[in-house]
């Protein structure tokens, strides 16, 4: 989902910009007053493991691809905001040193894979967790849940900001943009629940650590 | 132990960057989009290209420029997200002396 420079409009690109830098600064302040020892290797860990998984496109519906976003992993193990801080970074070394994103799109790449999809995973994560349990059964559920959420999220912000540049019509780019990223985030929800069943049969430690 | 699976977690990670030319490469969900509703043509090139498409440059095979390329992205990714995680973490034992 990662937008090329060209399909946004200046004041789209000027307020994704805006938004996205005061929640990264946000989030380095966040993560300065909470930030412990046994999170900084595992915010590295998952961004070389976001990085890796993004490149693996896998095949859906109709000529189609779609990969993974990470954010609902990021932030189901760290916290909303450290997942910003990890997907900022992974959004900045695609767009400058890959040609992956556009330069330009980067404030909203940001806003869209970071900020919305991180936070929209966080807070269903959440609710399902309250509604199913602090178990296995409802980490896995809540996992794929809310995986599958923050990419229908993301997509939803991307069709707006595409309407908003003029690119193509709300009613027409918004159902398509959400249509095809339903079925992509099947594939988030299953990589997540995936990862998130690994950690708890190996560190299940590391589900319990403080939420930045 | 701990230190173990970090590694191992790490090891797994260039081991998906491993098989990343087997990735499809049609077009992702955006691309699919911009395609049928006719505005992939406002696409603007990148000014510049460092590892353009995930293959690194220089590369005869381009499975193996693939595989490179994500070795090194992920290698990157570790040490830079890890190293600014590392300086929050320590600037904040520093200002609360």
């Amino acid at each position: 989902m990662h937008i090329p420079d060209g399909f946004l409009n200046v004041a789209t690109v000027a307020t994704t910009y805006a938004v996205s830098a005061g929640g990264v600064a946000n989030a380095v302040r966040i993560a300065n007053k909470k930030l412990g020892e046994k999170q900084v290797p595992l915010m590295g860990v998952l961004a070389a493991f976001i990085f890796a998984a993004q490149m693996l496109n896998f095949p859906v519906a109709g000529g189609t691809s779609g990969h993974l976003i990470g954010a609902a992993l990021a932030a189901i193990l760290l916290g909303p905001w450290a997942s910003v801080l990890i997907m900022s970074c992974v959004l900045i070394a695609q767009s400058l040193i890959f040609q992956d994103g556009g330069l330009l799109a980067l404030g909203a790449n940001i806003f869209n894979m970071g900020i919305v999809a991180s936070f929209g995973a966080y807070y269903i994560y959440r609710l399902t967790q309250s509604l199913l349990g602090d178990n296995r059964r409802g980490k896995l559920i809540g996992g794929f849940t809310a995986a599958w959420g923050s990419v229908l999220l993301a997509s939803i912000a991307c069709a707006v900001e595409l309407a908003i540049s003029g690119a193509s019509p709300l009613t027409v780019v918004l159902p398509v943009m959400a249509g095809i990223h339903a079925f992509i985030g099947i594939g988030e929800g299953l990589i997540t629940m995936a990862v998130v069943s690994l950690v708890l049969a190996t560190r299940a430690d590391l589900m319990r650590l403080q939420k930045i | 132990m701990n230190k173990k699976w970090w590694l191992i977690a790490l090891l797994i990670c260039l081991g998906v960057a491993t098989i990343s030319p087997l990735a499809s490469s049609a077009p992702d969900g955006l691309e699919r989009v911009a395609e049928d509703k006719g505005f992939i043509g406002l696409a603007l090139e990148a000014p510049f290209e460092i590892v353009a498409d995930y293959v690194f440059p220089g590369i005869e095979s381009e499975a193996l420029a693939t595989i490179i390329a994500g070795w090194v992205g992920t290698i990157v990714l570790f040490g830079v997200v890890y190293g600014l995680a590392w300086l929050i973490k320590s600037r904040k034992r520093v200002a609360n002396a």
